[in-house]
């Protein structure tokens, strides 16, 4: 057990809306991805649910407790943030032993050889670290927490190619061998959508989107042919995006395709393609208001 | 073990075909253990509930089977099973699509026997 669920939250800065009446809940073992645009209000949103900050309105439980002031609900996450905030001055194995004080279920064995598989000295001076290997220390530090609930805010920053792979399929080996919550707050989409099973879109400070990737991805398709084809293909369906370069066109739809529409796209010429869920995520948030 | 993460094939569809595929060309035999939950999700990066969704397919046809603790494995005779099943599908897969790309070309199908034939 290891539910979040945020009801009916509303948070202010002052007279600015960050978040609007928001429900969402994060059920156990399954890793989700938090997406949204700049300032939607994720990190807001992970701040709520690890009570760094208070909810103007509404109530957030993890497996039923309230997260307000409560050390019982709290110490059942570990929450990497963007942000150090601890003294930079510390080495990568003082931050894993001041972890360990506070995370009982801390191992130290699996973050050494994390380490190791990182190429990360563990005897150097968090301020001494490049941007990537800041945000590997950090990773590192998440994963060996063996908390219920992993939250990452931006994890993969600075990452290279290699250390991207080797977070991706380090986050998943742990996750199989002890199931849990995971959020991966991120901007990069394309990379992670395999990994993640549900999805929840922040846009214009609500939920936009909250529901499986294989669903999500399943009411969408990409059709293209001919400009004339396509136009007399969307007449009465609901694209999201059109895209068109000299007579060629094509068409991102949503809604579910069924044998009719794969009988008249054939009698058009008109080829499908996968939407990718970057894609389909821009083009749903691309009315999105900034803050 | 092959994906393609730009098909419009859904991975987990698309880890039931590769496994069968490996089957079928003899790689993984009869009543030998096939890659596990964790060494497909790991090494394609993919998420295990998609892999069993994946695995679901091969044990509700019947393709493979489930030993308590060790993983799953390939049932007996489930070659020729899926031999059988691609020989069904053979015509559509192939067939059609041939025949749909030749009528596009322009390219008769007295003239696609003798290309059949020049190969064979």
């Amino acid at each position: 057990m290891s539910v979040i669920e945020v009801k009916n939250i509303s948070k202010y800065y002052g007279k600015v809306c960050a978040l609007d009446n928001i429900s969402v809940k994060f059920e156990s073992n399954k890793i989700y991805g938090l997406l949204g645009r700049n300032g939607a209000g994720k990190t807001t949103l992970l701040n709520l649910i690890t009570n760094r900050l208070f909810p103007t309105e509404g109530e957030i439980t993890i497996d039923g407790d309230t997260v307000i002031e409560n050390d019982k609900a709290i110490e059942k996450v570990f929450y990497m943030t963007e942000k150090n905030l601890y003294d930079e001055g510390h080495t990568v194995k003082e931050i894993f032993k001041w972890t360990n004080e506070f995370y009982q279920s801390f191992d130290l064995d699996y973050a050494f050889s994390l380490c190791d598989k990182f190429d990360l000295k563990p005897s150097k001076k968090i301020k001494s670290l490049s941007t990537g290997y800041n945000s590997i220390s950090k990773l590192i530090t998440t994963l060996a927490s063996n908390a219920e609930i992993l939250i990452f805010d931006e994890p993969i920053l600075g990452l290279d190619a290699y250390h991207r792979d080797l977070f991706y399929k380090e986050l998943l080996a742990n996750f199989i061998k002890k199931p849990k919550t995971i959020i991966l707050s991120t901007h990069i989409i394309e990379e992670i959508s395999d990994i993640l099973e549900k999805v929840v879109v922040i846009n214009d400070r609500k939920i936009a989107i909250d529901d499986s990737v294989e669903k999500i991805l399943g009411n969408a398709y990409c059709v293209s042919g001919s400009s004339e084809n396509i136009d007399q293909f969307i007449k009465g369906r609901n694209p999201v995006n059109i895209e068109q370069m000299a007579a060629f066109k094509s068409a991102t739809i949503t809604g579910q395709l069924n044998d009719n529409d794969r009988e008249a796209a054939k009698k058009l010429n008109l080829q499908f393609s996968k939407v990718e869920l970057q894609k389909l995520f821009i083009y749903l948030t691309k009315g999105g208001r900034q803050q | 073990m092959f994906l393609d993460f730009n098909s419009e094939i859904p991975i987990y569809l698309q880890i039931a075909q590769s496994v069968e595929d490996d089957i079928i060309k003899g790689i993984f035999k009869e009543e030998t253990q096939i890659p596990s939950t964790t060494e497909i999700s790991v090494s394609y990066k993919v998420n295990p509930a998609t892999v069993a969704k994946g695995f679901n397919i091969l044990v509700e046809e019947g393709i493979v089977y489930k030993k308590r603790g060790v993983g799953m494995f390939v049932k007996e005779g489930a070659r020729n099973k899926l031999k059988e099943k691609r020989k069904e599908n053979f015509y559509i897969t192939y067939i059609e699509r041939l025949l749909e790309e030749a009528k596009k070309l322009d390219i008769s199908v007295g003239e696609i026997i003798k290309m059949i034939e020049r190969s064979s």
